[in-house]
């Protein structure tokens, strides 16, 4: 899968560059912003393609697994940003598909237990990107388990750039 | 690789350190251009100043110092400046400069930044008047009952003086950051482009422009792509040309419309579907275009390459060159320090039959058209004493075969890149932009052009 952990990486990077992008002194650049977002699409649309040639064969096994770490997919989750009035934002808007993910998540969530939370929560620690918005899909059988899931914990507003719908990236402009 | 991820350090340091490391970000060559003659130079950095350097006239008392070039003028053409409106600050840093075509004894230049642009008069003062009636050799006004008699004020030489002036403030026409100013040969006219509008001016208007192109998409969330360079076409002043992110270039005649939308001709390479990566788009955006002198051809650079295309072929580019291929596999890493993002320019030599463009490490490549030939070399202190020939550089693959003196791609320094280049319009003479460095070379043996 080394496809997928390339494209999240690739993902991670991007939203910092766009975060930083936003301090640069002159203003946001237009083509640069523009450029990142096309890589952005690009990472995110090998990413969820090249899970959903995982997805069918996970499928059986989904309800034994046990919740340890969400791995996985990062999903995007629709949250407005708070500064939405500035013309240098980032605007966010829900992504469509993200709502469909969100459904299967809400209901993985359910399942969870209390004490396999709490150790979601340790694993943050330790773990990498923060786009990942919230844990989701469990392990599936024979997936490498890449990092701890931040999401977890972190249902708030603050992290809103993972939302990032791409083709709206630009439109603070 | 570079494992510098700081793309813009930020460093305090006044004046320059022997460790190229430390270098005064204001200092920081932004754009080189020789005048049409050859005899000028200028340079703009990124503290929004202009250096104009003069060819000294050859003289047979020095023969060494014959055609050197000397620093002649220095003034600040931008300052950093504050939109209120929107919160931003415009950066004074020189994007572009461009000559006008001499018309008079005195010389012009256009500088731009990223929203504002300045027409620049650059006079010599040699001569004096003196003799005045009402005022003493200070000055100061004299007392009226001491004058006796009257004289004419006769002008007596002086020392050299060089004064700039601005003349013309070109401002508020632009809504995103400029990229590239263009002369029209009509000597009247010059054209503006930022990332989605190009607008023509009239050299002695400031007050309104006419936009001639307007990309920007009725809704920001379908933008594809941006203006990235723009040029009129040598000769002929109804034609200009412009490149855009998606490595398309547009040829565009002012005479069929007023908004120039619609192009002429497009030029475009199909993709190489084989070739598709993450980065394909980035680094087939084009940094640079720029007209042969014959006006038949033109000459662009993307990430990767440079380009040669016939006006009359629009399929495909007649030529292309590859300035750094060994930089292919590490996109990713170059994309993590920025490095990708890096806007290289291209030159033609006075005869098109060379082209010249940097890259990294202080190298800088050359490219002969008829014979096609390359070499690679470097702008550096230590391997550019005064009257030293350039030694030709070779970059290897890691692992690969290697000679003495080769450099591998993996200690290639990053954070010296060549950006800027330009030749003179007749000889062999050039002039490059190592970070805040500037090096001019000289071919004395081949000083003509073939």
């Amino acid at each position: 899968m080394e496809v997928n952990m390339e494209a999240r990486r690739i993902l991670a990077v991007s939203i910092s560059k766009l975060y930083a992008s936003r301090s640069q002194r002159g203003g946001l650049r237009l083509h640069r912003s523009l450029l990142l977002s096309l890589v952005m699409k690009s990472a995110r649309d090998i990413y969820h393609s090249s899970r959903e040639e995982d997805a069918p064969s996970g499928a059986q096994s989904a309800p034994e697994e046990p919740m340890e770490t969400s791995s996985g997919p990062e999903v995007p989750e629709p949250q407005p940003l708070s500064e939405r009035n500035s013309s240098e934002t980032v605007s966010e808007e829900s992504d469509n598909k993200a709502k469909d993910y969100d459904c299967d998540t809400v209901d993985d969530k359910e399942n969870l237990s209390p004490t396999k939370q709490s150790r979601k929560r340790r694993g943050k620690a330790s773990a990498a990107p923060d786009f990942l918005p919230n844990k989701r899909a469990r392990l599936e059988p024979g997936e490498e388990r890449y990092s701890a899931p931040l999401g977890s914990c972190r249902v708030g507003a603050g992290e809103s750039l993972a939302t990032l719908s791409l083709n709206q990236v630009i439109p603070a402009f | 690789m570079g494992e510098d991820t700081d793309a813009t350090p930020t460093l305090n340091h006044h004046g320059f350190l022997p460790d190229h490391n430390y270098v005064t970000e204001a200092d920081i060559i932004s754009t080189v251009e020789f005048n049409h003659t050859g005899e000028l130079l200028a340079t703009g950095d990124k503290g929004g100043r202009v250096v104009i350097f003069q060819r000294e006239p050859e003289s047979k008392n020095e023969p060494f110092s014959q055609g050197e070039y000397n620093v002649y003028s220095t003034f600040q053409s931008h300052e950093p400046e504050f939109d209120y409106l929107k919160s931003l600050e415009i950066e004074e840093k020189i994007n572009k400069i461009r000559w006008l075509p001499q018309q008079n004894a005195a010389h012009f230049l256009l500088s731009t930044n990223d929203k504002t642009i300045k027409l620049w008069k650059v006079s010599e003062r040699d001569k004096r008047p003196e003799g005045y009636n009402l005022k003493d050799e200070e000055g100061r006004i004299k007392d009226v009952s001491t004058v006796t008699s009257l004289q004419v004020p006769v002008l007596k030489p002086m020392d050299l003086m060089v004064e700039v002036s601005p003349r013309r403030v070109f401002a508020n026409a632009h809504t995103y950051h400029i990229n590239s100013i263009s002369v029209n040969s009509d000597y009247e006219t010059y054209m503006s482009a930022d990332d989605l509008r190009i607008n023509l001016w009239h050299l002695d208007i400031t007050d309104r422009s006419f936009n001639i192109v307007d990309i920007k998409p009725a809704n920001m969330e379908d933008l594809t792509e941006v203006i990235t360079a723009a040029e009129f076409h040598p000769h002929h002043c109804n034609l200009f040309v412009y490149s855009s992110s998606k490595g398309t270039l547009r040829l565009c005649d002012m005479r069929e419309a007023a908004l120039c939308d619609k192009h002429s001709k497009l030029f475009e390479e199909p993709e190489d579907p084989s070739a598709r990566s993450f980065f394909s788009e980035i680094i087939s955006s084009v940094s640079d275009v720029k007209f042969s002198h014959s006006g038949r051809y033109l000459l662009t650079r993307d990430y990767l390459t440079a380009k040669v295309w016939d006006l009359n072929m629009e399929s495909k580019p007649l030529e292309t060159y590859q300035v750094h291929d060994y930089l292919r596999s590490k996109l990713c890493s170059l994309y993590e320090n920025d490095c990708i993002f890096d806007k290289f320019e291209c030159a033609w030599n006075g005869s098109d039959s060379v082209i010249m463009t940097g890259a990294y490490n202080n190298f800088f490549r050359m490219f002969d058209r008829n014979t096609k030939r390359d070499v690679t070399l470097e702008a550096s202190r230590e391997s550019s004493k005064p009257r030293a020939v350039l030694k030709p550089r070779r970059v290897c693959a890691a692992g690969g075969k290697r000679r003495k003196d080769d450099i591998s791609v993996d200690s290639l320094d990053f954070t010296k890149k060549i950006l800027h280049t330009a030749w003179h319009p007749n000889e062999n003479i050039i002039a490059i932009a190592a970070t805040n460095n500037l090096y001019i070379f000289q071919d004395k043996l081949n000083s003509e052009m073939h």
